[in-house]
This record gives C-alpha cells, structure tokens and sequence, in this order.
C-alpha cells in the first residue's frame, strides 16, 4: 500500500465536516455535510479501487500506539471494506433526504450524522479489540440524540429504549473483551480470530458478545427496541439504523463469534435457529397487521436479519457468502424503504398506510421506485435480495432442511406483508384527496432513489463485483470453522448417472462427485 | 532521619502552611474585601506547591528516603499523586468561588469571606498530611485538620439555612465516623502494640484475632464514611445539596481523593498482610455503592443531589480498583481518581454557570429543560460530562472504567466485575436524563445570566480533557500511575 493513511483519511473528513457544521448556519451545514459525505464516498470507491483482491488479507493497515491499553489499528478485509462501501454509500443520501424534512437545529443535526459516519467506518476498520469497541459504543451518542431531539412524538421512550438496550447489551461484551486480552495476550484482532479459546471458556465469551449482537442485530426477542426506534427516528435516522447500525450485529458475528469462538458457534448454532426461526414467522406475521409503514419495514427487518442470522450459522461458504449479501442487499432495500416511506411522509406528514392509496396514478415514478424496491425487499430474481436469500438458505438446508423450511416462509410471508403493502399506498381508488394531490418525486428525491435502485439491481444481476472481495476472507473463515462446524442432515450424495445421454462425458469421477457436492 | 531531611519532605505542606496563616493575617487586617486577592494567592501558594511535587512525582519516589519525621509520615510517589490530584481540584475551587459568593446565589451575605480561601488551604494541609501518613496519628491529625475545615466551609454561608444544616450535619456524621476510626485505632493499637503502620502490619501478620478482625471494620468504616461509601453514605446528598456549590465542587473531588488514597494506603500497607479480611468488604461495599448511588439518583430533581448520588457511584468503581488487591489494581484506581477529579471539577463548574437573570443559581431539572437551545456551549459541555460519567466511550469516562475493569478481569474476579458492569447501565439512566432534559425539551428560558471568564477557562479545560482528545493524555496518565501505585506495594 502507499503511505497514505487512506481510512483514518476517511474518518478525518466527516470529522472536520462535522466540527465546522457545529458552527455553520442551516444552509452552510447541509452543503458542508453534503461535500463531506461525497468526499468520504470518494474515498471509499479509492478505497474499493486499490483494494487488491487475492492480496493480503488485511489490507490498508495502519498503526499507532496512541494510547496506553489499546492503540490505533486499522485495516479492513473484504467484509469490512463491503461493509464500509454500504456506509460511505447511503451516508450522502441520508443527508439528501434531510435536506428539507430538518429544519431545526440543522447544523447539530448534520454534525451528528457525520459523527455517525466516523464511528461507522472506525467500527468496521478497527483492528484492535478495544478500539472496535470504543467506536462500537461510541455510537450509541449521536444515534440518542438524533432519535431524541429530531424524533417523532414518542421520540423520548424510543430514545432511552435504544440507550439502555443496546448499552446493557454491549457491558458484557466488554468483560469479555477484557478476559480474552487477557488470557490471549493481545488485543489485535487478526490475531485473536487464529487464537484458539479454550472451548470451556468460549460458551461464556460466545453468550457475552451474542448478549451485545443479538440487541444490536437485533434477534428476536431482543428487537422490540427496534420498531420504536425507527418509529420515532427521522427518515435519514431509520436509513442509517437499518442500513449499517443494524449491520454492526452481524459483523460482530462473523468477525468475532465465528471465528474466534468456533466450538462455541457450533454449540448454540441450534439456538440462534431457533431464534431465527421464530424472528422469521413471528416478525412477519407482526409486520402483516402493522397500520404504520415504519414499523412495518422495522418488523420486516428483523425478519431479514434472522436471514443473515441463519447463514451466518450456516458454517458453509454459500451460508456466509449469503449473509454478506443479504446484509448489503437489506442495507440498501430497507433503506430506501424507509426514503419512500419519508418521501410521502414529508409530503403528507403521517405514516398510516390509510392514509395513502392510489399513488401510482399522481405519482407514477414514486410507484415505480416504491415497487423495485419492495420487490427486493421480497427476493425477486433480478434484484439484490434475491441473491442474498437464495444463497443463504441453500447454505442453511445443508445443515438443516427443517431450519431452510422454516425461513423460506419468511420469502413467502414477506411478499404476503409487502405486496399488500404496496398495495395499499401505491394501488386502489385514490380515496384521499390530499394523498391524490400529492406531486411526484422531486430532483432531489430523484438523486436519492436512483442510486440505490442501481446498485440494487447491479447486486441483483452481476453479485460476483460484491462477492469478490470478500471471497477469500469467507473461505479463510469457512476453513477455521471447517473443525467445528455440526454435521447437517442433508444427504448430499450424487447418485448414479441414470444414462449416458443425460450425462456429460467425464474421467475423473471421483472429483466430479465431490464437485457437485459442493455446488449445492 | 534528621530534621533537615524531614523538613525538605514537606516543603510543599510548609508552604502551604505558611501561606495559610500569612493569608489568615491579612484577612484579619483588611477583612474580607481583599478576599478575591486571598483567593487569589491561595490559588498561587497551591500551584507553587503543586510545582514542587513534579520531580518527586515524575522520578516515582519511593524507599526509606520517603520516611520523615521517624516514620510518621512517608512521602512516596502515591502520596505526590495523591497530592497532585488534592491541589489541582482545590484550585478549581477556588477559582469559581469570587463569582459565586458575589451572586445572589450566596443569599443575603454577598461577597466572598476572606476565610473561605484560608480554610480551603488549611484543609489541602489536611489532606496532604492524610495521604502521606505513615502512622494513625498523623492519619488521624491530617484527617481531623481536613474535617474541621470542611465543617466551616460547608456552613460558610452563615445566614443560609441549607448551608447551616450542611456544616451542621456534616459536622455530626463526621465526628461520629472519627470516632468509629479511633475506636478501631484504639484497638488495633491494643493488639499490635503500635501506631505505626509498619509496625501494626507486622503485629498483624498470622491469624487474625476477632479484636483485631473488630479493629480492621472498624477502621474501614470510618474510611468509609469519609468516602462516602455505601452503607456510609447518607449524608453525602444533604450536605452536597446545602452546601455552596464551590464548596461542594471542592467536596466531591479533593476530601474524595484524599480519602481513597489514605484507604488504599491503610488496606495495602497496614492490612497488606489480610487481605483476605478487607477484601470481601470492598467488594461489598464498591457493588453496594455502585448500585445505591444508581438507584439513588434517579428520582432526584435537584442536580447537586443527583451529583452527590453520582459520586457515590463512583466511589463504588474506585473502590472496584481497590477491592483487585493488586499493584494494576491500585494503578488503575489512579487513573479513575484523576478522571474522576476532572469530570467532577468539570460538572459542578458547569451547574454553577446555570445563572438566572439575576445571577442566581438554577439547580433543578426544570431549569434546565431545553438548555441546548438557549445554552448550546454550556450544554455541550454537560453533555460531554455526562456521556462521560455514564461511561461511554470516546469519551474520557469510559477510559476510567476500561482500566478498573480491565484489573478487576485480569486478576480473575470476572463475575465480580460482570455483575459491576451491568449495574453501571442502571447509573446510565439518569445520565442519559440530564441529556434528555438539555436536549430533548422545550426550553425553559429561565438560565439567561453571564457567567465569568474563570468558569469559562475551567468548563473548556475540563471538557477538552473529558472528550476524546484526552486519549492522548492516557500514556503519561497511566505511566505515572504506575508509578504511583509501585510506590504503595513496596512493603509488600
């Protein structure tokens, strides 16, 4: 790599964006939060760009010894430097769809946002156990008061909910952070992921960070801080919460539960199914009869995460590989789920589904948006969910056909609650006159929404761009869980070729049967 | 030892001393309207001092060549840290004081009395002589000369009701955890023969008898009281509550630090030997404390009582330090003293700049409501002590906690440490409320008066220290700490 500290560059620029919004009047702030993020997500594609796949493992590294008990140690691996892309990605739209919605305290507002994207980045670049956490927990501030001051009417309760939940969560993580350094000797990531706990101790450590990733991830029955929290956020906060936030929980998983407890993974493999499992059909029955949009998409998203849940404990490549795609691919859908959701928001100011109805006749390019991204969000081919779900659940029905059952209703439940949906807002007789007076997507608005429906489909069509980077970081991981990972029940063995005709003339039988078995 | 060696120890607390009665003079000369130049000079005569303890404390002092006075007293590299803390914090106090007495805050005896100062340093004689004692009648000198001047400064608005009720309470309690002390003095000395801690160490070692199991609570206890340590806390809130905010600002951070580090100079150097004995009591007290003072201050509405609830939560992470028993322990305890010291000094400076229009003090929740709007520096301010206190990071207060933490697990107490972590969320409740208030509500447009440039210079110190920058300060930090603490466990 070149000298130049490229992520602590990125963490720098909002930094110094978010310092000058503090003093800059309303319109100052918006542009400075605006340049900054762009200027971060121009960075991040350098980042994309000089990342060297099939290189190092760890790439971009940097190191100082800065502070006494941790020290300043970056670097990022291909999960990381997706993970950062999707944060430096959605960050400017996020300022976008406040550009108008905000009109109180602007400049604080930005600078939290961008404080945000800071700690966002550091999260997924820390190198050091510590520093991970600092930044993890960091987090929690600007996300109370952004919740707090530009929340809705229930913004207090859903503020101090999201506090308290996610900070009890994460105090025991820190105990066994500190156990760990402790006995490792180190708090250097790479080299905890290859120190090997003794299993005894990994059953506590595993519950300790699964106590912090399950709130954060959120599993059920940890979510019920969700809903609210997105309720009552504002847009740009709902986009930022679903988009990365709630991506911190499974890069905790794959970057800590997995590989650094893997004989504990495999032991409560069986409870993070069951808790997914339940996530999948209970959230999606809940988000059946939501009367709010927000929380509808809110309940949605603990049933997609429970996706990721399973994959990720899947200890296959397709289960992992799936994972990441589904956690990208739900950052982008469910955030700009939420962006529809406020566009029509800012227009008419309530949330009730009842509201609305008819959309598609006055806003027509609105309804074409709204409709590519809740046919995401349910996993039509062509689009980013697909890819993502398709992946995981074939990862999970090698370990468990009953588990893969299960989530599949999630696909199917998921098109019942968004399909009917969309139903309601954009279809129908336009019974309300003032939903009917409502103009279409602005310019703006444009902006916000076209990028998200491309990269969605690119996912959708091409996922090697996304899934290259990380492929080698998967296998690494597939191979530290090989020892562990549970015997499935799926009794994947090639049969006999019935005929000649059927088959592709071969020699090296052998290598073909196992070749097939892997595909799967 | 000769006097000339002994003498040179104390340089600082002579200076200080001298200073004190020089002042006390004047005041009885000019009366109290040279008070802010009084104030002013105590302030000088507390940074020479300060200044004094640098190549001491820089050098980590320790050995024989730290006993003066035939082994009174030992000036080692904890007592220089411990002195530090106690000079720093004082002139914090004293340089919020003018501005306050002169308000109407201080009710109708304006003006500042040319006394406060005096006592302020009398009382860092005090509790210098406290930290470096080497016997329990120095200890016992030190602490009394510290009370009694807490006493006075606590009631020092003589036609306050509150304020009298504080001194007057103060007073009572006080006198009482004395004589608890003595009592356990008393009888260690019955049973080892000596006052010396060195001696009472020895006289120790082995089993221990009840009488002397009787003299260690006992002991404790009253140390206890001193820090305001769960089950001995009761009076902390009322005094803070009546007390002058300068005196309270002045209460909860140099008489704080003075005590805990005499309390972890007794449990290592006089009971070093049982730690068995102490141990389970620390840990009782540091979770009992933790979660008391959590508990505590969340139906408060007055901000000073909530402050007083919160250092007694955090008394209960310090005493977590203590309660490892070992060298990063106390090291770590250090830290959490220093950061403690600054976020404490950085909030009561912070709650004495809530002025209404005329200048008078705002202390409840209701004057603070929607601070961010009218206030926004000075509730910036609060927020980063707040987040501080709670514990989270970046800011400096999660470093505090790391540390305490990261010696409770090393040396194996993980539950322990566990079951004190997950309390801290319940102390984050109220925390996360002071920023609610500020943040979240309609302002309530009462806090409209100026504050001085003193408080100004203060707030912005502490909270440049408080917020992430002060990462870059946790090396030397903890170096010296280190240092400090080494000192401690060289009889062990």
């Amino acid at each position: 790599m070149e000298g130049l500290p490229l992520l602590s560059l990125m963490m720098l620029v909002p930094l110094m964006g978010a310092l000058l919004c503090l003093f800059a009047g309303a319109q100052a702030a918006r542009l400075i939060a605006l340049v900054a993020t762009l200027v971060t997500f121009l960075l991040g594609l350098v980042l994309w760009s000089g990342y060297e796949i099939g290189g190092p493992q760890w790439q971009f590294t940097e190191r100082a010894e800065l502070f006494a008990g941790f020290a300043w140690a970056l670097g990022i691996d291909g999960i990381a430097l997706m993970l950062i892309l999707l944060s430096v990605f959605l960050m400017p739209i996020c300022i976008l769809a406040s550009w108008e919605a905000i009109d109180k305290r602007v400049g604080e507002y930005m600078a939290a946002f961008l404080f945000m994207e800071v700690l966002m980045i550091g999260t997924f670049a820390a190198q050091d156990l510590f520093l991970f956490y600092v930044f993890f927990e960091a987090g929690l501030i600007p996300m109370y008061l952004i919740i707090g001051v530009w929340g809705g009417d229930n913004r207090i309760y859903a503020s101090y909910k999201f506090f308290l939940y996610t900070l009890l969560g994460s105090v025991l993580m820190l105990i066994a952070m500190l156990w760990m350094v402790a006995e490792a000797g180190t708090s250097d990531i790479p080299t905890l992921m290859q120190y090997d706990f003794p299993p005894q101790a990994q059953t506590w450590l595993w519950l300790a960070f699964f106590a912090s990733f399950a709130v954060k991830v959120p599993m059920w029955p940890f979510h019920t801080w969700l809903p609210d929290a997105h309720v009552q956020a504002p847009t740009a906060g709902s986009v930022i919460l679903a988009g990365v936030l709630l991506k911190l929980g499974g890069y905790g998983f794959i970057r800590f539960s997995l590989p650094m407890f893997p004989e504990a993974s495999a032991q409560f493999a069986w409870l993070v199914f069951a808790l997914s499992m339940v996530a999948v059909v209970y959230t999606s029955l809940v988000a059946l009869v939501q009367a709010d949009m927000k929380k509808l998409i809110a309940y949605s998203s603990v049933a997609h995460m429970a996706i990721v849940t399973v994959g990720l404990f899947a200890f296959n490549v397709q289960g992992l590989e799936g994972a990441m795609i589904v956690m990208l691919s739900h950052g982008l859908v469910s955030g700009a789920l939420f962006l529809c959701v406020g566009v029509i928001y800012d227009r008419l100011h309530t949330r009730e589904i009842a509201r609305y109805g008819g959309l598609a006749t006055n806003m027509p390019y609105y309804a074409l948006f709204f409709l590519l991204f809740t046919m995401a969000s349910i996993g039509l081919p062509g689009t980013s969910g697909f890819v993502g779900e398709f992946l995981s659940l074939a990862g999970i029905y090698q370990i468990s056909s009953t588990v893969a059952l299960v989530c599949t209703t999630g696909i199917i439940l998921g098109a019942a609650y968004m399909l009917y949906l969309y139903r309601r807002v954009a279809f129908g007789a336009q019974s309300n006159a003032d939903a009917a007076a409502m103009p279409d997507i602005t310019a703006r608005e444009w902006a916000m929404m076209a990028p998200i429906a491309a990269a969605v489909l690119w996912m959708g069509v091409y996922p090697e761009t996304f899934l290259a980077p990380m492929r080698a970081d998967i296998a690494a991981l597939d191979a530290r869980l090989a020892a562990a990972a549970p015997k499935g029940d799926a009794q994947l063995a090639a049969g006999a070729p019935r005929g000649p005709a059927n088959a592709i003339e071969h020699h090296q039988s052998a290598d073909h049967a196992s070749a097939k078995e892997g595909a799967h | 030892m000769d006097f000339a060696h002994s003498f040179g120890l104390i340089i600082p607390d002579l200076l200080l001393s001298v200073s004190g009665l020089v002042l006390l003079l004047v005041v009885a000369w000019s009366g109290d309207k040279g008070a802010r130049q009084i104030a002013i000079g105590a302030a000088a005569a507390l940074f020479v001092a300060g200044f004094l303890l640098v190549p001491g404390l820089h050098g980590g002092a320790e050995g024989p060549a730290t006993l003066g006075f035939g082994g009174l007293i030992k000036v080692d590299g904890f007592a220089l840290f411990a002195k530090a803390l106690i000079y720093l914090s004082a002139i914090g106090a004293l340089m919020v004081a003018p501005a306050f007495f002169a308000s109407p805050a201080a009710g109708s005896e304006r003006g500042m009395r040319g006394e406060y100062p005096v006592l302020v340093l009398f009382a860092c004689v005090g509790m210098g002589l406290m930290v470096s004692a080497n016997d329990f009648m120095s200890l016992y000198l030190g602490l009394e000369l510290n009370s009694l001047s807490a006493y006075v400064l606590a009631a020092i608005l003589r036609r306050d009701a509150r304020s009298g009720e504080a001194g007057l309470k103060y007073f009572v309690l006080g006198a009482l955890a004395s004589g608890i002390l003595l009592y356990g003095m008393s009888l260690l000395y019955g049973f080892t023969g000596s006052t010396g801690f060195a001696a009472v160490r020895a006289g120790l070692s082995g089993e221990l008898g009840y009488g002397a199991l009787f003299g260690v609570i006992f002991v404790l206890s009253g140390l206890a009281f001193k820090i305001s340590a769960v089950p001995f806390h009761m009076w902390t809130p009322d005094v803070y509550e009546g007390a002058p905010t300068p005196v309270t600002a002045f209460f909860a951070t140099a008489p704080k630090v003075a005590a805990v580090a005499l309390t972890a100079r007794v449990v290592f150097e006089v009971f070093g030997a049982q730690v068995a004995a102490w141990q389970q009591i620390v840990m009782f007290t540091a979770l009992a404390s933790i979660i008391f003072g959590a508990l505590g201050a969340i139906g408060q509405e007055n901000l000073k009582r909530l402050l007083a609830y919160s250092s007694i939560n955090n008394i209960g992470f310090i005493l977590l330090g203590l309660a490892v028993a070992n060298h990063s322990g106390a090291a770590a305890m250090l830290v959490y003293l220093f950061i403690y010291v600054v976020m404490s000094l950085g909030s009561f400076v912070a709650l004495l700049m809530l002025r209404g229009e005329d200048g008078s003090l705002m202390e409840t929740f209701a004057d603070i409501r929607g601070l961010s709007i009218t206030r926004p520096a000075l509730a910036a301010a609060l927020l980063i002590f707040m987040f501080s206190l709670a514990g989270i990071p970046p800011l400096l207060g999660f470093y505090a906690k790391f540390v305490v933490f990261q010696a409770t697990v090393e040396a194996g107490l993980v539950a322990f440490g566990a079951i004190a972590i997950a309390a801290s969320v319940i102390g984050a409740f109220y925390y996360i409320k002071f920023v609610k208030v500020m943040f979240f509500d309609p302002p309530a447009g009462v806090i409209t008066g100026r504050s001085g440039a003193a408080h100004w210079v203060l707030l912005g110190l502490t909270a440049v220290i408080v917020s992430p920058l002060g990462y870059f300060l946790t090396r030397s930090l903890s170096d010296l700490a280190d240092k400090a603490a080494s000192a401690l466990f060289l009889a062990v």
